[in-house]
Order: structure tokens, then C-alpha cells, then sequence
């Protein structure tokens, strides 16, 4: 398929998916995000997928591309193409290629291939004609710019935007370094490729829009921008890093600030800190980082600071898998703390959700004057999807501080009104200054051991979270608004989700399904959804315990008292398949 | 605290003022008399009333919030110099002191110590050592005499104490001081000296705990037949880690003063730095556009 000869009339494709086999450092993941940014471009959608060892450096590696000219729910079940840069990345991946897919492999590297379901096999010596391509010392570096080349040949992408995107990328370097990597995606974008027909796809259906690509760690650092956070600290800890790192560097051209410190305790103490002089602050960790962090949520929760945590979900518990995706922090997220500790819990659905979710976290710690927490996963924290561009003409909130006078009738603890705290440097009308303390106190926030005193002030807690339920709408539901079942669930597990309830109506069913943005307090009439469908199912990423549950589904049946509510659980560290969600609904529909 | 320059309040600022509830301390509590001196250095110095902030995690001492009528927070056991840093670093303009005894400075909070001083984060920090676990009614202390007795160690302590002065030398604390609550003057002395340094400043107080450690540091109050000994500034190098080190040697009942005292670029003057020079590289462009110039980089 030389770029030279007319193109055969091939038969257009709405969607790719592609994996990328090979080791860590070999840049299959700037290949992955090369092909999201394009994406973004060119008015397509992409959704990704990686595995990253948890090693520094080394060790077995894949980032896998689902391309569509539509709409675009899950990084893809099975690959249509397979690209194994090394033996081992083509005998543990070829059994995820779908039947009749195309591998393409390094045939320098891959010496034994195994024709089975009629995978069309195609080697190309991606290590030494790179190697001829850039001359000299060039190594194996540069093989990752070759197979893009050969990828976009195939799928006849955008040739002059993706090159754009890496003159972009490369050009910040050196001339060298870009020279080579044109060098080596021209003779990848040339190399003839004989046995098989291009596969061009289908022109994207966005136009219109301003459309960004990106992961949702950036999304979510970006929202939190947005929202008037202006002061951060944290600690390092996989997935949660790169929102630290963003941030750290962000911050100071919005006159911000972003502290790392020795440990999490610190870093929540040094936000909680910040949060008390009148700033929005935001922490955040993973999971252990999150149980490290909950005694001073305790502490917020009772003292009533605004606080923003960000909590990026990976395996566990403990160490776990620290690399991989899961959704079991939910009741660590509401729970976890000592005493009745109320704070809010909210969680984005996609990578673009990820900028919404954080604006709407720091909007309700502010008006709530509470801690809120934002439960991402290392799937959606990592992964690339194009979107558009947010209106910050709409979305901004403008941080404040509010240092005018107190007035003769503050009370940093109304028992009647939410709590607005006077911050320091604020000054008294009546030369009388608060102390805000984790002991239970009264309205003025003196200690206090008085029983009346320690109900009515734990309701005061608690309210502020029944006024807000009160005021959420149910989810939107996606397909039927009633008949057979209703998928529910929460997170990143939206977008196969969804395309499980599409497929699922298109066999005949009569299946409807909703994503959970707020998970504490869950909208007040959420029982009411329930009961227009014959089965309820929860697929989450979390075991399902000793009682036979899920989390989520564990706090639904608990607020709903409905029978109905079942369970479908993954714990393999990696999101769900879409066809793993259908066969579990046929069960339980055909039961 | 380095600004006291600015901003002089309206109102001449009395004791009267800074007194709140009447503290809930045992009688004749050291605490009482560090209060005291608080209440007389900060009337000295005359800080604007409504930017002074006390911090203070858990433990007797650690109620000093409640005592002063100034804004404070009185936070979780241990946490107070973090919590302090984030008020220090995201506010300026205030003047932040932390309050705390040896069990939340140097045992549960003790890694926050190092940190604190090796950013050299600007507060003043008085620690009130009385050697025991007081509000959990007598337990051993980071800082118990091996061989006193406590009811966790019924037969004696038998771990080695801590030295706080040797551990904030070699953590990089710019001012570190040594004083005793029986001695006012003194007292008072190293606060305003603390109080006035910019940057991380540590003043050791010695306050008796009379509940469960009577008599605990007699052997260096003159009253009760003790010997007060203060540091030889006019011969001591205050800049000096291995002088420092040395008059850390021996703290019992050991010396009272100044240790150390260096002039070094606070946490706070470096990271408002960053922020100036990251301000003049995006030039006139508001916060929001700012913002937007971001998403442009990715479409």
C-alpha cells in the first residue's frame, strides 16, 4: 500500500482499536498519545488503555488505542490490530486480537507466529528499517515513530496533522531528534505493505466544536483550577503523582501554590491549614495514601472546613496492585474516618467529567463548608479521550478571600445556618476571635461535653448533607426508562456501561442504565428509578464481600430497602469488557 | 516573624485584649507563666490583633488556643507544624505561632519537626517540655529522664529521651532556643528574639508539670536551690552547627539561650519567588485566559 499508488476504493471504518505490544521504554504510550491528540484533531473520538509495570524502568508494557468517527465508550474488548514489538508481547497478546485481526510484528524480534482464526499475520522489521531509515547510532530508538508512520498509512489518518502534532512534540527538543523521528515515520508511512487493503476511516462527526485531547488526571488538575483551588500540597503515590506534579507547576502562574511534603498526614494538615486562612485548598493521594489522610478528615469534617481530596483509586488493599484499576475506596471515601464524620463523595465518569466533577468538589466545599472527595481510578487517571473544549466563560469560579469585618452576630457555629468561618486576618466587630477546633463545641466554638450540645451539633453535620441530597435530580438514564433492567453504575465503569445497555436494546431487550456522579449523598429519590425496571445490577470494580455485594450496591440496598439490587464484580485490576456486563444482564433477564 | 514593620493597628493593643477563658491548666502549672509571657511579648511588639493565628495540636499545652483571644485553630495530635505551614505559606500577612508540649512536638508530630525546620517554614514554635504525658495522666515522654517512673513504665524508664536541641540543629532549624518557665525575663527574651527571626524559630520551654512531674526542673531554678546557666553569647559562635552541637551535649540540666541562630532563605520567600517569576512569564493575561491558552495547547 505504497502512499504513491492510487487508492483502492476501500470500504470505510467507524472504529479501530489498536494495541500496542512492547516494552515500557520503547514509547508505545507517545505512539498511543501521538494518535489521541490526532484524534482530537480531526474531530474523532479516542479512548486508551495502558498497562504500566510498576517498575522504574523495563518490563512488558501495552497502550491501546480505540479510534472512532462516533462516539467512543470504552478503550475497546477486543483489538482489530495488534502491533508486538517483542516474542513475548506477541504470545501474551494475540489471544486479545479479534478473529480475522491483522498483526503486525517486528520481524527482527518475533521469530515464531502461530496461524490460528484466521489472524492475517504481517512482518515488518521495524527495528532494523528504522535503524536504516535514521543511520548511524540510532539503535532500537525511533522504532515507535516507524510503526506510527506504518499505522497511519494503513488507516489513512491525517498524515499532515499527525506530523504536525510531532513537530509539535519533537521540535521542543532538538532538530536532531525530530529529524530522526520524520526520518523514521516517512519510512513507516512508505513501507509497502502488500497483503492487505488500507482501512481508512471514516471522517470524524464533530465538527463544530473546539475539541482537546487529554488524560483525566489533566482534566481533573485543570478543573480544579477552575474551580478557585489556589493552594494544593501532597505526597507522591501511583496514580495520584501527575496531578501533584501538574499542579505544582501550574499553580504559581494563578498566584497559587503547591507544597509537597514529608508524608500525607502533613500534606492533608498543610491543606486543612491553608483551607482555615480563607483559601480553597486541595490534597489528594491513592488509596493507602487516603487511609493515611483520614484522621484529619475526621478533623475537617468536625471543624467544618471547606477541603477538596482527591482520591485516584489503584488495587488493594495495601500495596495492591498499584498500577491497575479499581473501585474499592467508595466506603473508605464515606466511611473512613473515626465517629460520625459526615463529607461529601462525588465521581467523574470520563476523562472530560473528570474537569466538571472537580468544579462542582470545590464548589459544594465551599458552599457547604465541608470536605468533599473526588473518587477517580488509575483507568480514567491515565487514559486519553478527545472532548470539547470546556466554556470558561461558564466554568470558572473565581476564588475569593473574604477577610472583611465579623460582624456583633458571628457565630462560627450556627446551629440554624451553615458554617462560614471568619478566617485570620478577618477582624471581630466585637474584639472577641474564634478558636475552630476538633473538639465538639458550642455555636461559639467553645469546647463543650454537653449531650444536647453534641446531638444538636452532629445533626448540624449531618443536615448539611441531607439539604444537598435534597436538592440533587436522579441521574439521567440512558436507553429505556423502564421495563426489564437497569444497569447502575458509578465512575469510569460509564462507558462500557453504556454501550452494554445500547448493544443489550438492540438484541430486543428493554435495558436503561445510569452513572452515580454523586455517591455521598446519593440523590434523595434515587428509589424511585428502581422501581420502573423488573431487575436492578450494580457492575462495579470491587469484591463482593462477605454479604454477597459490591459497595455501591451494599449502600443502595441499605437506602433502599430494594430486593431487587444485585451485583456484578471485577477484580482483575482492569476495567470491564462490554460484553461482560451484557451476558451478566441476559443472566439475570432470562433467569 | 520578619514584617512587624507594617501595618501598625489602629488601637494600642493590651493584655486585656489577648485574654480569653480562664485556662483549664492544673495550679501552678508552668503553662500558666509561658501565657503570660506570650501575652507580654506580643503587647510589646504590638502585632495587628486580628493577624495573630495560635496553633496547637493535642495535649495540655496544646489548649493554649482556647486562652488567647486571637484567631486559632486547635487542631489533631500532632499536625500542628503542618497545619501552621499551610496557614504560614498560603497568608503572609499573618503571624503564626504554634503551641505544643514534647509528646505532640517530639514523639507523634516528631518527623513534621525535621520538616518544618529543614524548610525553614516562618513561625515561631514554643514547645512546653515537661518530660511526661500529662493530659493522659502520666505516661513516659519522648523526653523522660531514664529511670523516672510514669504507669507506662512502672519500674522506670528505660528508653533514651530525645534531645530536642541537637535533632533541630541537625534538621536545619534556623533559630533554636532554650528557656525555662520558672524564668520570666528570659522567658520573654527569647520569645520576642524567636518571634522576631524570620524563619523557623524553636524556643524549648521548660514547664513543670506539678501533677506528674513535681519538682522536675528544680535543678535549674535558683529558687529552689538550682543553678540557672545561660549561654555565653558574647563567646559562643550563634552560626556555628558544632558549637551548637556542643552546647547540646548536656541538657540536664544543660544550658539556657540561644543555641543557634542563622539567617536563611524561609520556605516562604522561595516559593513567593516561583510565583513571581512564574507571573512575569505569563504577563498581562488574566487567570481565566490564562486557562484558556492551556485548552488551546491541546486541541
Amino acid at each position: 500500500m505504497p502512499a504513491t499508488a492510487t487508492p483502492p476504493p476501500d470500504a470505510e471504518i467507524r472504529n479501530a482499536v489498536i494495541r500496542l505490544a512492547g516494552n515500557s521504554q520503547d514509547g508505545i504510550q507517545s505512539v498511543g498519545a501521538f494518535l489521541g491528540q490526532l484524534a482530537g484533531s480531526t474531530a474523532q473520538e479516542v479512548m486508551t488503555y495502558m498497562t504500566i509495570p510498576s517498575t522504574i524502568s523495563g518490563g512488558p508494557s501495552i497502550f491501546q488505542v480505540h479510534l472512532g468517527s462516533g462516539e467512543v465508550l470504552h478503550p475497546g474488548d477486543r483489538a482489530d490490530t495488534l502491533v508486538a514489538f517483542y516474542q513475548h508481547s506477541y504470545d501474551d497478546h494475540l489471544h486479545t486480537l479479534k478473529d480475522g485481526g491483522i498483526c503486525f510484528y517486528d520481524s527482527d524480534q518475533v521469530e515464531e507466529i502461530r496461524e490460528e482464526r484466521g489472524i492475517l499475520h504481517i512482518g515488518v522489521p521495524f527495528t532494523s528499517a528504522t535503524i536504516e531509515a535514521i543511520g548511524g547510532n540510532a539503535k532500537s530508538r525511533g522504532k515507535n515513530i516507524f510503526v506510527l508512520g506504518l499505522l497511519c498509512a494503513v488507516y489513512r489518518l491525517d498524515r499532515d496533522k499527525l506530523t504536525e502534532i510531532i513537530s509539535r512534540k519533537f521540535g521542543r527538543k532538538s532538530e536532531d531528534v525530530l529529524r530522526n523521528a520524520m526520518l523514521a515515520f516517512d519510512a513507516g508511512y512508505a513501507w509497502p505493505v502488500n497483503d492487505i487493503e488500507s482501512m481508512p476511516m471514516s471522517p470524524g462527526e464533530n465538527e463544530g466544536d473546539r475539541r482537546v485531547s487529554t488524560d483525566g488526571n489533566t482534566m481533573l488538575a485543570l478543573g480544579l483550577i477552575a474551580g478557585g483551588c489556589r493552594f494544593g500540597a501532597g505526597y507522591p503515590i501511583t496514580p495520584w503523582t501527575t496531578i501533584m506534579e501538574f499542579l505544582r507547576s501550574e499553580l504559581p502562574k494563578y498566584d497559587g501554590m503547591f507544597i509537597q511534603c514529608e508524608d500525607e498526614l502533613a500534606a492533608v494538615a498543610l491543606a486543612i491549614g491553608a483551607s482555615y486562612s480563607g483559601h480553597l485548598a486541595i490534597t489528594g493521594s491513592s488509596g493507602p495514601g487516603l487511609a493515611l489522610k483520614a484522621e484529619a478528615l475526621g478533623y475537617a469534617s468536625m471543624a467544618e472546613l471547606p477541603l477538596v481530596v482527591v482520591n485516584i483509586q489503584r488495587g488493594g488493599p495495601s500495596t495492591g496492585l498499584p498500577t491497575s484499576v479499581e473501585q474499592s475506596d467508595l466506603m473508605q471515601a464515606i466511611y473512613g474516618s473515626h465517629g460520625d464524620a459526615p463529607r461529601v463523595v462525588l465521581a467523574p465518569r470520563n476523562v472530560e467529567d473528570c474537569f466538571y466533577t472537580a468544579l462542582e468538589a470545590c464548589r459544594l466545599a465551599k458552599q457547604y463548608s465541608t470536605p468533599v472527595i473526588i473518587l477517580s481510578d488509575q483507568a480514567l487517571a491515565t487514559r486519553l479521550e478527545a472532548f470539547p473544549e470546556p466554556d470558561l466563560e461558564v466554568h470558572w469560579q473565581e476564588p475569593e478571600l473574604d477577610l472583611s469585618e465579623r460582624g456583633d452576630d458571628f457565630k462560627p457555629y450556627p446551629l440554624d445556618q451553615l458554617t462560614r468561618h471568619s478566617p485570620p486576618g478577618a477582624r471581630s466587630s466585637t474584639g472577641k476571635y474564634p478558636v475552630v477546633t476538633g473538639l465538639e463545641h458550642d455555636e461559639w466554638g467553645h469546647p463543650s461535653g454537653n449531650p444536647a450540645n453534641h446531638r444538636e451539633m452532629t445533626a448540624k453535620r449531618r443536615r448539611k448533607l441531607t439539604e444537598l441530597a435534597a436538592t440533587l435530580p436522579n441521574p439521567e438514564v440512558h436507553g429505556a426508562p423502564d421495563g426489564d433492567l437497569l444497569l447502575v453504575g458509578w465512575g469510569s465503569t460509564y462507558g462500557p456501561i453504556k454501550e452494554a445497555t445500547d448493544r443489550l436494546n438492540a438484541d430486543g431487550h428493554c435495558v436503561g442504565s445510569i452513572n452515580i456522579r454523586h455517591l455521598h449523598p446519593l440523590p434523595h429519590n434515587l428509589g424511585s428509578l428502581f422501581e420502573n425496571y423488573d431487575h436492578v445490577l450494580v457492575p462495579e470494580m470491587n469484591d463482593s464481600g462477605v454479604y454477597g455485594y459490591g459497595q455501591l450496591a451494599t449502600l443502595l440496598r441499605a437506602k433502599t430497602c430494594n430486593q431487587k439490587i444485585q451485583s456484578l464484580n471485577k477484580v482483575e485490576g482492569i476495567s470491564f469488557r462490554v460484553v461482560e456486563i451484557t451476558e451478566a444482564a441476559r443472566d439475570l433477564i432470562n433467569h | 516573624m520578619s514584617d512587624l514593620t507594617s501595618a501598625a493597628p489602629a488601637e494600642k493593643l493590651t493584655k486585656k485584649e489577648l485574654k480569653a477563658d480562664h485556662p483549664t491548666w492544673c495550679p501552678a502549672c508552668g503553662d500558666f507563666a509561658v501565657l503570660a509571657s506570650f501575652f507580654n511579648v506580643v503587647q510589646k511588639l504590638q502585632i495587628p490583633h486580628e493577624k495573630i493565628v495560635c496553633v496547637a495540636g493535642i495535649g495540655c499545652s496544646s489548649r493554649f488556643p482556647y486562652f488567647v483571644n486571637a484567631h486559632g485553630i486547635h487542631f489533631i495530635h500532632g499536625r500542628a507544624l503542618p497545619l501552621a505551614t499551610g496557614i504560614s505559606l498560603s497568608r503572609p500577612d499573618l503571624h503564626v505561632f504554634v503551641f505544643g508540649g514534647d509528646g505532640d512536638g517530639f514523639s507523634i508530630g516528631g518527623n513534621h519537626l525535621n520538616h518544618a525546620a529543614r524548610k525553614n517554614v516562618n513561625l515561631s514554635y514554643v514547645v512546653m517540655d515537661n518530660f511526661v504525658y500529662g493530659l493522659t495522666k502520666n505516661q513516659t515522654s519522648p523526653t523522660t529522664p531514664i529511670g523516672q517512673r510514669s504507669k507506662t513504665d512502672p519500674r522506670g524508664a528505660i528508653d533514651q529521651p530525645i534531645n530536642p536541641m541537637a535533632q533541630l540543629v541537625a534538621s536545619g532549624a534556623t533559630f533554636i532556643a532554650r528557656t525555662h518557665a520558672a524564668q520570666v525575663k528570659h522567658m520573654n527574651e527569647m520569645f520576642e528574639r524567636a518571634i522576631l527571626h524570620p524563619g523557623f524559630a524553636v524556643v524549648e520551654t521548660l514547664s513543670e508539670c506539678t501533677m506528674f512531674n513535681p519538682g522536675s526542673f528544680d535543678d535549674s531554678n535558683p529558687r529552689k536551690g538550682g543553678v540557672f546557666e545561660l549561654v555565653d553569647e558574647e563567646n559562643q559562635d550563634l552560626e556555628s552547627v558544632a558549637a551548637a552541637m556542643e552546647l547540646s551535649r548536656d541538657l540536664s540540666p544543660g544550658k539556657f539561650g540561644v543555641y543557634y541562630e542563622t539567617r536563611r532563605p524561609t520556605k516562604n520567600e522561595l516559593e513567593r519567588e516561583w510565583l513571581a517569576e512564574a507571573q512575569r512569564k505569563t504577563g498581562d493575561l488574566s487567570q481565566r485566559d490564562l486557562l484558556r491558552q492551556r485548552f488551546a495547547s491541546m486541541r
